[in-house]
């Protein structure tokens, strides 16, 4: 059979020789590996002080980006909930009033949306089915909790702030937005 | 014995008992920074800067903690075990010389304690003593890995003392003296013992860390196979006394072999640098230090790098190994002693 790497050992039960029984050449080989480890660099990342660098498309907390001039950019379509394998999304749909186009994009919009964090697998999926570039999964890491309940995020947490824009200009490159609407993939005839 | 002398003698008792204790404590803090460090790993550096709090922080959890004597343990040997521990592990230090002579006006002191004619035997007495502290103990929680770890506490301690004091036979063969006071005036300059005793050097070291308790030789507390060991029924600061005895007993054979091997507070060429008397004392103290250090460096780098005997090697390696060599290294010295002395 061949093997999978060059690292296997033939094991065997021969008698030892001389200064292998007499241990001290084999301690002082160990001692010689230990004290080089001494010095070496640390591989520890002092966390709270210290973080590790993400991914540039790590994939965390999500958000519901609003548009330019701040307004939702979400319809509702329910194309995320449909995408998602873990079936973490629910969303109730509304339409919009007069009035109310500073708020909402389009006529339709989101009045719930929740995620619960607890099914998510941020796989991203949610946000290559969404046909209008308003749902992201950000650099942002989901924050522990006590209780279960806390898990379920609404749009109070989900949807962007206006004054605090997330970025996910990594997520949204050129090659993303080809992906949305290129017409020889199956997902955009 | 006049006055002053005994004034300073107390004050040196009590600074040797500081030192001691800190030194210990920090050996701690040391053991975790070494392990560490040999694991690409930072060790403890949270409480104060570099985590040079945590010796305390320790002891203070140590202190906070219910204390619990088992009700079928004897409650009596259950206290005494880690008292006796402790005790031994602390009295050793008397007998060692720290340094030289100190002039303080036309008074003239020795930085030694008590200049026993039979330093070496009063040094092994305490040893042997100190297993009675985990024998003790072991026995007294009346639990069966208690018990295993005392006993094997006990013969552990047996088979590596005879190789420890076989070795030791040799080294009083060349310098003629049990007093640790005339064994370090002898090795005065680069007359350190360990040029003339490389064999007993080796047989010693082994053992004292065989009479520590530490790795490799850690049987008596293998957390693996025995749970801690003779201390698996201990808590709070009784538990603490179990394992701060170890750290003052790795200092202080740390400062045994210095003493006997390695010149004790002896510099080679401080002589030809001109100095006064104090002076010269206080740098061979900072040296002796040193040397210490770097053989608590030497327990930690072992104890970090070998993994433990099977208690049959262990066997083994005292009664087969060690022994035989050190009777080897009598014959050899005496013979050598036997013929030069014809001539």
């Amino acid at each position: 059979m061949e093997k999978l790497t060059n690292r296997s050992v033939v094991a065997s039960d021969k008698k030892m020789t001389f200064m292998e029984r007499i241990y001290v050449p084999a301690i002082l080989k160990g001692m010689s590996i230990t004290i080089t480890h001494f010095f070496k660099k640390k591989a520890t990342i002092n966390y709270p002080e210290e973080k590790r660098e993400f991914s540039k498309v790590y994939r965390g907390q999500h958000v519901l980006k609003r548009d330019d001039e701040g307004r939702e950019r979400c319809t509702a379509c329910g194309l995320c909930a449909v995408a998602c394998p873990a079936e973490a999304i629910t969303m109730v749909a509304a339409e919009r009033k007069p009035g109310e186009e500073n708020l909402y994009r389009e006529e339709k919009y989101a009045a719930v949306y929740e995620i619960n964090m607890l099914r998510c697998i941020y796989c991203g999926d949610c946000e290559d089915a969404c046909p209008k570039e308003a749902i992201f999964l950000t650099d942002r890491i989901v924050a522990s909790q006590y209780e279960r309940m806390p898990f379920v995020y609404g749009k109070d947490i989900l949807v962007e702030p206006t004054d605090l824009r997330v970025d996910i200009s990594a997520r949204q490159t050129s090659a993303v937005h080809d992906f949305k609407k290129n017409k020889a993939f199956a997902h955009n005839r | 014995m006049d006055f002053s002398t005994l004034i300073f003698k107390a004050i040196f008792l009590f600074i040797i008992l500081l030192v001691t204790l800190v030194v210990a404590m920090y050996s701690t803090y040391a053991e975790r920074k070494v392990a560490a460090f040999m694991q690409d790993r930072n060790g403890p550096n949270r409480a104060g800067p570099f985590g040079l709090l945590q010796p305390l922080a320790d002891g203070l959890k140590m202190f906070m903690k219910e204390e619990i004597i088992p009700l079928t343990a004897n409650k009596y040997l259950f206290i005494l075990g880690p008292s006796i521990a402790m005790t031994t592990a602390l009295l050793t230090g008397v007998v060692i010389p720290w340094g030289d002579t100190l002039t303080i006006g036309d008074h003239v002191y020795s930085l030694q304690m008590a200049d026993l004619n039979i330093g070496i035997l009063y040094v092994f007495a305490m040893v042997s003593i100190g297993v009675y502290g985990i024998m003790i103990g072991g026995w007294a929680s009346n639990n069966k890995y208690a018990l295993l770890g005392a006993i094997r506490a006990a013969s552990q301690m047996i088979s590596y003392e005879l190789a420890m004091g076989m070795s030791i036979i040799a080294l009083v063969l060349t310098t003629g003296s049990l007093s640790l006071h005339d064994i370090v005036a002898q090795q005065h300059g680069m007359h350190w013992n360990v040029f003339y005793q490389p064999l007993g050097f080796f047989i010693f070291l082994i053992c004292a860390f065989a009479e520590t308790n530490r790795a490799p030789f850690d049987l008596p507390e293998c957390e693996t196979e025995l749970i801690g060991g003779y201390h698996t029924e201990y808590s709070s600061m009784k538990l603490g006394f179990y394992l701060f005895a170890e750290y003052v007993n790795m200092f202080i054979s740390s400062a045994v072999i210095a003493t006997l091997y390695f010149g004790g507070y002896n510099m080679p060429f401080i002589d030809q640098l001109g100095l006064s008397s104090n002076a010269v004392t206080f740098i061979g103290m900072a040296f002796f230090f040193i040397k210490i250090f770097a053989f608590i460096f030497l327990f930690m780098w072992i104890r970090w790098t070998l993994p433990r005997f099977r208690y049959d090697q262990l066997m083994n390696l005292g009664w087969k190994g060690l022994l035989p060599l050190a009777i080897f290294n009598i014959l050899a010295t005496g013979t050598y002693y036997f013929f030069t002395s014809l001539k």
